[in-house]
């Protein structure tokens, strides 16, 4: 039983790897993912740092990914993929940007798209992805092997556009909007809570036994504390984001081919 | 008497599982349905973005390159006969989806043919307002890729749903149809031919 259980598992995962090219989330999530090792550590540590206090501070998610080949997918279209696959961005503002990187090869041109969420896509149009971060900042230094360089400066220009559209500010009172749904919930619970003191007392002066309906208004009242403590958690899981320290994940961004690229 | 009550009790609740079996069912239905229609609207729109941004690039082109009126006039003429072609969602039948992506497929070509011309004028080539409106063009054809990908995952979905059984019983009832799908251009699954004569 439990060896066909495993068989059975084992299919699954071998089928939903071999389903997909595109490298799986990272776990532990993280904003910069070297699998071509272009980059030494130092750099990985410096990068994430910035992108990951910019994600702190802005919400906004700026991943950095380099592969050492793109297993036959035009580079837009392994961009927007993985950007969808990982949720890059924010699920409601859909707020995530991809940098993919392909070193040059012996026989295959290096290749760089910068693939900007729908909710980006306002304030980093193509144009300006292609001109300003691609051909200005990154293509230039990639011509002559400071990788590091070019990602760098490119993910600057990005932050320095993406803080005009959401401001820390603005991320902070969305936060605390949510406090205010919380909020509302216990008002209704307040209402319920009173109510059923009310009926219990009514039942009491008639001296009929009212307990079933009592025992609803509990079940309710029960129902809804776990509602409430599931909220908490939800705010709580805010805070250890803006905790800072490691980033908190991937939140279901989506990409509509916004962006541009380049090789050289 | 009493058996009366017992077979009444019985069709009450099978009335009421089929009822709620076919209720859920239907309302995914109508559900995925509106996904569908909604992805087709994106795919329209992005089609949509593509003819806006052509007036502006035929101006750019026609300022350095005036002399190659033909290749831009069949540009506006496929934009035209592009956009003279839309599709109601409720209406994506195999043919109509085809006339609609033949009539795409013309202004793509079109398109092309204009950027194998315009490497011919350096001028034109530095000009950087061209250079942007190439940029954006080359995104609304990301875009075009991606929600064209988008639309056939989400009508496969839809088309999935809607043929396993027992819900194929209700679609048939309810009159829900299989959605079509984009496919790859006619000819572009073949390798180009390349030759120096």
């Amino acid at each position: 039983m439990i060896k066909q259980f495993l068989y059975i598992l084992a299919l699954f995962i071998g089928f939903s790897v071999s389903a997909q090219d595109i490298p799986e989330k990272p776990n532990p999530p993280r904003l910069v993912n070297d699998f071509a090792n272009v980059l030494n550590p130092q750099q990985v540590t410096q990068l994430e740092g910035e992108l990951t206090e910019f994600a702190r501070q802005t919400s906004t998610q700026i991943v950095v990914v380099t592969v050492p080949t793109l297993d036959g997918y035009d580079v837009s279209d392994y961009a927007f993929r993985l950007g969808e696959k990982w949720g890059v961005g924010t699920g409601d503002r859909d707020n995530g940007v991809v940098v993919l990187f392909k070193p040059k090869t012996a026989n295959e041109k290096g290749q760089v798209f910068v693939a900007v969420g729908y909710g980006l896509e306002g304030i980093i149009p193509d144009a300006t992805a292609n001109r300003d971060i691609v051909n200005n900042e990154m293509i230039p230094r990639f011509q002559v092997g400071d990788i590091f360089g070019g990602l760098y400066n490119g993910t600057k220009v990005i932050m320095a556009l993406a803080a005009q559209e959401y401001s820390a500010g603005e991320y902070h009172e969305k936060v605390s909007g949510g406090g205010g749904g919380a909020g509302i919930i216990v008002v209704i619970f307040a209402i319920i809570f009173i109510l059923s003191l009310f009926r219990r007392r009514r039942s009491y002066y008639t001296g009929g036994s009212n307990l079933p309906l009592w025992l609803l208004m509990g079940s309710m009242m029960s129902s809804g504390h776990n509602r409430g403590g599931s909220f908490g958690n939800f705010s709580g899981g805010g805070g250890s984001f803006g905790g800072g320290g490691s980033f908190g994940g991937f939140g279901g961004g989506s990409f509509g081919g916004g962006g541009a690229g380049g090789s050289w | 008497m009493k058996k009366t009550w017992i077979i009444l009790a019985v069709i009450v609740v099978v009335a009421l599982v089929i009822y709620s079996s076919v209720k859920g069912t239907y309302n995914t239905m109508v559900t995925m349905d509106e996904g569908v229609s909604a992805s087709w609207a994106q795919v329209e729109n992005v089609y949509q973005r593509r003819a806006d941004l052509i007036p502006n690039l035929v101006n750019t082109v026609k300022g350095y390159a005036s002399h190659e009126r033909e290749t831009l006039e069949g540009v506006i003429e496929a934009r035209s006969k592009a956009t003279s072609v839309n599709i109601n969602p409720e209406n994506l039948t195999p043919e109509s989806l085809q006339q609609f992506q033949d009539a795409q497929s013309g202004l793509t070509s079109a398109l092309s043919r204009l950027m194998v011309v315009v490497e011919q004028y350096p001028d034109l080539k530095a000009n950087q307002n061209f250079l942007d409106l190439q940029a954006q063009l080359e995104g609304t054809e990301n875009r075009i890729a991606v929600e064209r990908r988008k639309f056939n995952e989400s009508a496969q979905s839809f088309n999935t749903f809607i043929r396993t059984f027992p819900k194929n019983i209700y679609a048939n009832i309810f009159g829900f149809e299989k959605k079509s799908y984009f496919e790859a251009e006619q000819g572009a699954e073949k390798a180009p031919q390349v030759s120096f004569d």
